[in-house]
C-alpha cells in the first residue's frame, strides 16, 4: 500500500546572517493511512520545522531538500500553487496554540466553512451546514450554537476541537498535529488525543503527531521517531520505545536508564543543551551530553542502524544491552 | 447593546459641558475688546461703547454671560453673529456642507492612497517596494500643506490651466465645477493623512501577518491574497479606524491654511475671521459644533470597532 506520507532524506536549512544552518538533516520516515507516527524531541530539535516543511509553510529563507511524497505525489516537484491546493484538502495541520491559531474576527463556523468552500466548491450556505456537521463530528455539543460563536467565547479545548474539525473537514490523507495538547489542561489533553484516535479510525487519515511528551506517545502512536539536533536518532514501533529504548537520548527522555555498570545508572534529567546547529560537534551530536559516551563517540558520527525489524538507532553503543 | 449606546450617549453631555466652559474661558483670555472693534469709527464715544456692552451683556459678570449662552445653546439657539448680523446656526449650516465635502474628498483620497500602500509595504517588507512606499508616505507627511497648495495652483492652474486656482462652487449647483474647485485642496489635505495612514496600516499589518491565525489560514490552503486581505487586514483595521476617525474629525474642524490658500468658504475660514473680529458667538458656536462632530465621530469609531472585533460586542 502507498504510504500516506513518505519522507526520505528531508533536509531543511536556513540562510541567516551568521551563515547557513541546517535545522533538519536527513530525516526519513513513512506513515500508512490510518496510522499515527509520533515525532518526539526537545524544543529546537527540528520537529516543528520538519512538519512545516512537509506542509510547505516555511518562510522564503528556508531551503528544503530530500523527497516528500503525499500518497505517492512528489510534493517538492510541484508548483507552489499546486501545493497550496493540497493544503487543507489532502494535508492539514493543527497547531500548539489553539488560543491564537483561530482568527478572532470570524466565528468558528465560518472559519471551517471557508475550507469547504475553497476545496469542495460548496456554496456559502452549504459549507456552513457542513461546518456544523464537522463540529458535531469532533464531539462538540450543540454544534449549531457553537458554530456561530467567536474564538474568544470558546474554551481552549473547544478551540482545539474547532481546529481539528477545520483540519479534517475535507477528509485529508494526512494530518500533522504539532503539539496539539501542550497548551491544554491534562484532562482535556486526554480527550483531544482520544478524539484524534477515534477520527483516525473513522476517516483513515494518517497522523503525524509532534510532541515532546513520551507519555502521549505510549497510548496513541504506532511508530515513533526520536529526533535530536535535526536528526532521527531512533525509530521504533510505539511499544518498543518503552520496552527496549536503544539510544541514550531516548533513555534520557524516558528518564530511566538501564543499569549498565552498577548503581550509578539513573538519569533524572538530560544535562546540557542541544548543540549550536552552526557549530555541530564532530562525531555524535549527543556525545557531549551522553552519560555513556566513549572516546570514539566524539570522532565517528553514527548512522541510523537497524537493530530489529522496524527498530533503528543511531548510536555506536547500540544495542545497549549487548554493551 | 442598547444600554451601551444609551450610556455612551449620556457620556457626551459632561464632555460637552466641560468643553463649553473651556471654550468660554479661553475666549476671555483673548486680547482686544469686542466693543471697541464693533464701535468702529465711534470707538472714542463712551456712550456708544457702553450701549454696545449693555446690548451684548459684556458688562455682566462672566459667569452670568456663560449661563445665558449655555441656556440658549441648550434650546438650540447659538446666538447671533455680532459682525455678520446672521444667526450663528445659519452660518454653521452654510459652511458645514462646504467643509464636509472637502473633508470627505480628502479622506477618500487619503484612504485610497494610504491603506493599499500600507498593506503592500507590509507584505513586501524590506524590499524596494516597501522602501518606495515609505518614501512616498514620508513625502506626504513632511510636505507643508500651504507649499503643496501653492505649487499645485502654479502647476495645474497657472501653467496648465486645467483647474480653477481658487473659489468654490457648491455640489448642488454644478457638480463638475464643484469637484474642479475642491480637488486640489482635497488632495493637499489628503496627501498628509495618506502618509500617516500608510504608516499605521503598515505597522498594524505587520503585526497581524505575524499572528498564528495567518499561518492557520495558509495551512488551510487559502490564496495569499485572501490571507492578506481577509484574515490579516480585518484584524489590522482597528488602529486604522481609530486614526481615521481622528483625522476625519480634524478635517471637519476645518483646514485653516488650505481653505485660506484656495479661498474655500468653509469652517476654517469662518473661525479665523470670527477670531480676528472678536465675534464671540461665532467662535463659541463653531468650536462647539466642531467638538460635537468629534464626539459623534468617536462614537462612530466605537461602533465600527464592535463591527470589526467580535470581542467588543458583548461588553
Amino acid at each position: 500500500m502507498t504510504p500516506a506520507l513518505a519522507v526520505t532524506g528531508l533536509t531543511v536549512s536556513f540562510a541567516t546572517d551568521r551563515g547557513v544552518f541546517r535545522a533538519v538533516d536527513g530525516l526519513s520516515f513513512s506513515v500508512a493511512p490510518g496510522e499515527t507516527l509520533a515525532i518526539v524531541g526537545e524544543s529546537g530539535c527540528g520537529k516543528s520545522v520538519s512538519s512545516l516543511a512537509i506542509m510547505g509553510l516555511l518562510e522564503g529563507n528556508a531551503r528544503v531538500g530530500g523527497d516528500l511524497r503525499l500518497a505517492g505525489q512528489d510534493l517538492l516537484a510541484m508548483t507552489p500553487e499546486a501545493r497550496r491546493k493540497l493544503r487543507g484538502a489532502d494535508m492539514a495541520m493543527i497547531f500548539q496554540e489553539p488560543m491564537t491559531s483561530l482568527n478572532p474576527a470570524f466565528c468558528a463556523g465560518n472559519q471551517i466553512a471557508e475550507v469547504l468552500a475553497l476545496h469542495r466548491g460548496l456554496s456559502r450556505h452549504a459549507a456552513y451546514e457542513e461546518a456544523i456537521r464537522a463540529l458535531d463530528q469532533v464531539r462538540i455539543p450543540d454544534a449549531r450554537r457553537r458554530a456561530a460563536q467567536y474564538p474568544h467565547q470558546l474554551s481552549g479545548g473547544m478551540r482545539q476541537r474547532v481546529m481539528i474539525a477545520m483540519a479534517l473537514a475535507c477528509r485529508p490523507k494526512l494530518l500533522i498535529a504539532d503539539e496539539p495538547t501542550t497548551a491544554l489542561d491534562v484532562t482535556v489533553q486526554a480527550q483531544i488525543l482520544e478524539l484524534l484516535d477515534e477520527l483516525k479510525r473513522e476517516t483513515g487519515t494518517a497522523i503525524v503527531l509532534i510532541t515532546h511528551d513520551l507519555g502521549v506517545v505510549a497510548d496513541h502512536a504506532e511508530q515513533v521517531v526520536v529526533m535530536y539536533a535535526g536528526r532521527a536518532v531512533e525509530t521504533a514501533p510505539g511499544e518498543a520505545i518503552f520496552t527496549h529504548p536503544e539510544h541514550p537520548y531516548t533513555i534520557g527522555l524516558l528518564g530511566a536508564a538501564p543499569r549498565l555498570d552498577g548503581p550509578r545508572g539513573r538519569l533524572a534529567s538530560i544535562e546540557g543543551t542541544v548543540p549550536d546547529p552552526m557549530h555541530r560537534p564532530p562525531g555524535c551530536g549527543f556525545a557531549p551530553r551522553c552519560p555513556f559516551a566513549v572516546a570514539e563517540c566524539t570522532v565517528t558520527d553514527p548512522a541510523l542502524t537497524m537493530l530489529a525489524p522496524g527498530h533503528a538507532a543511531a548510536c555506536l553503543l547500540a544495542p545497549l544491552e549487548a554493551a | 447593546m442598547i444600554g451601551w449606546l444609551l450610556r455612551r450617549l449620556a457620556q457626551i453631555i459632561p464632555t460637552l459641558l466641560i468643553l463649553s466652559v473651556m471654550i468660554f474661558g479661553l475666549q476671555q483670555l483673548m486680547p482686544g475688546d469686542p466693543a471697541l472693534i464693533l464701535a468702529g469709527e465711534e470707538r472714542g464715544d463712551p456712550v456708544v461703547l457702553a450701549q454696545i456692552r449693555a446690548e451684548l451683556l459684556l458688562d455682566r459678570p462672566i459667569a452670568e454671560q456663560y449661563f445665558v449662552w449655555v441656556s440658549k445653546v441648550v434650546q438650540g439657539d447659538f446666538g447671533f453673529s455680532w459682525r455678520i448680523r446672521m444667526p450663528v446656526s445659519q452660518l454653521i449650516l452654510e459652511k458645514l456642507p462646504v467643509t464636509f465635502q472637502l473633508a470627505t474628498m480628502a479622506f477618500v483620497i487619503a484612504i485610497v492612497i494610504g491603506v493599499p500602500l500600507g498593506i503592500l509595504s507590509a507584505v513586501r517588507r524590506d524590499t524596494p517596494t516597501d522602501w518606495l512606499a515609505n518614501a512616498v508616505a514620508l513625502a506626504g507627511i513632511s510636505t507643508p500643506n500651504f507649499w503643496l497648495g501653492i505649487m499645485m495652483i502654479l502647476f495645474f492652474s497657472v501653467n496648465l490651466g486645467w483647474l480653477p486656482p481658487s473659489g468654490y462652487v457648491p455640489l448642488t449647483e454644478d457638480w463638475r465645477a464643484s469637484l474642479a474647485t475642491t480637488i486640489m485642496p482635497a488632495f493637499v489635505l489628503g496627501s498628509g493623512i495618506a502618509g500617516v495612514l500608510m504608516r499605521h496600516t503598515r505597522a498594524a499589518m505587520m503585526t497581524a501577518m505575524a499572528q498564528d491565525y495567518v499561518r492557520t489560514a495558509r495551512a488551510k490552503g487559502m490564496a495569499e491574497g485572501v490571507v492578506v486581505l481577509k484574515h490579516a487586514f480585518r484584524n489590522a483595521l482597528i488602529p486604522v479606524v481609530t486614526l481615521g476617525a481622528i483625522e476625519f474629525g480634524r478635517l471637519l474642524a476645518g483646514a485653516v491654511l488650505t481653505e485660506q490658500i484656495f479661498t474655500i468658504p468653509g469652517f476654517g475660514k469662518l473661525i479665523v475671521d470670527a477670531v480676528f473680529n472678536r465675534d464671540y458667538p461665532v467662535v463659541q458656536g463653531v468650536v462647539l459644533a466642531t467638538a460635537l462632530i468629534f464626539v459623534v465621530l468617536s462614537l462612530v469609531a466605537d461602533l465600527l470597532y464592535m463591527a470589526i472585533n467580535p470581542r467588543l460586542r458583548q461588553a
